[in-house]
């Protein structure tokens, strides 16, 4: 059973390593702390793009409210998966915590796209085992990025933009799942609009709380509209 | 705060963040797996929240009093799109645009002005 996880996970294993690998490297190249804090992160927190936010927000010593905050906006993608997933984990038994701990992008795309057979607790304990596999590819990952950037003298000026990339990246392949450029813009608006008018510390839990409340008008405007989408009160 | 300490927290509050985003629907959002706004936040909120991350850390990232106010992450930024387009492989559009963004950090070429 194993062999036939590690060939479903074999894809995760090759955006995994090197992911993880850049997440160790900005840990021991930007910020003073011990290397083995890098793997211990993605052992407890286990988020790609939230253990990257995570650099920045260790170098400018932010605030814990504010790292909650930033950590649980970065990641609220995830609500989302969890309520398509309601129905598959109800039965997983001891394995449901860890299920939903090591619900990532990757893994989730992996459960919700494989096919199952009608053997329902085989099917929840290979669910397990790719979970499983797949942390311990990023945590390797992180291991292998935390000790090349102690050990390997190289000017890192700069790579920080590796977090940019990633979020121009994360944005362009929202834009072609939804085909609607509309949320990228309004996204891009209440960042320009928090920039100007907040000082830094305050720039993203203002852009935000903007994003959240255009998001709620637009619900609004659509649910006042019966023509666009029929007979629409419930 | 002692390094240790702040660094301790930090990775217990990043850790419960994540995991809260995890574990709410499971524990909450049973009830309203079909309710629209649900739905509506959904479909939506992801894109915006990352154009937001894109664009206040591609500022952050970039030197507002360069010759060329600006270049240097934009540049970088640009070719991240390009490549994304072309290739859509996430760690080669990454890869492309963080080597560009050092190579212009580490050389000076838009501080010192080719052209200024």
């Amino acid at each position: 059973m194993n062999s036939l996880v590690f060939r479903l996970t074999l894809p995760i294993l090759f955006g995994y390593l090197p992911l993880g690998m850049a997440f160790g490297v900005l840990f021991t190249t930007q910020l003073g702390y011990a290397w083995w804090a890098a793997p211990l992160m993605g052992v407890v927190i286990y988020a790609g793009a939230g253990q990257i936010l995570a650099v920045s927000l260790l170098a400018a010593s932010a605030g814990l409210l504010e790292v909650f905050i930033a950590m649980f906006v970065l990641n609220a993608r995830h609500l989302f998966y969890g309520l398509s997933l309601l129905g598959q984990f109800r039965r997983a038994g001891w394995r449901k915590l860890y299920l939903i701990f090591g619900l990532t992008d990757e893994t989730y795309s992996l459960l919700t796209s494989r096919p199952r057979s009608q053997d329902t607790l085989k099917e929840l304990d290979i669910d397990f085992r790719i979970t499983a596999f797949n942390q311990v590819y990023w945590v390797i990952g992180c291991i292998l990025g935390a000790l090349l950037g102690r050990n390997v003298a190289f000017d890192s000026t700069g790579i920080e933009f590796a977090l940019v990339a990633l979020f121009i990246v994360l944005t362009i392949e929202q834009l072609k799942a939804l085909g609607d450029a509309f949320p990228v813009w309004v996204g891009a608006a209440a960042a320009g609009v928090a920039m100007i008018i907040l000082p830094p510390a305050h720039q993203l839990i203002g852009a935000i709380a903007i994003v959240t409340a255009v998001l709620l008008l637009q619900y609004r405007n659509l649910r006042a509209k019966p023509a666009a989408e029929g007979h629409s009160h419930v | 705060m002692s390094d240790t300490v702040y660094l301790t927290a930090f990775i217990a509050v990043a850790a419960a963040a994540t995991f809260a985003t995890r574990i709410i629907p499971f524990l909450f959002f049973e009830r309203y797996t079909e309710h629209p706004l649900v739905k509506h936040l959904g479909r939506f909120l992801p894109a915006a929240v990352m154009a937001l991350l894109a664009t206040v850390f591609l500022q952050r990232s970039a030197d507002w009093n360069a010759v060329l106010p600006g270049f240097d992450a934009i540049l970088a930024g640009v070719l991240v799109v390009i490549v994304h387009l072309w290739r859509r492989n996430a760690l080669l559009s990454i890869a492309a645009g963080t080597a560009t963004y050092m190579v212009i950090r580490q050389s000076g070429l838009l501080e010192s002005g080719i052209i200024g």
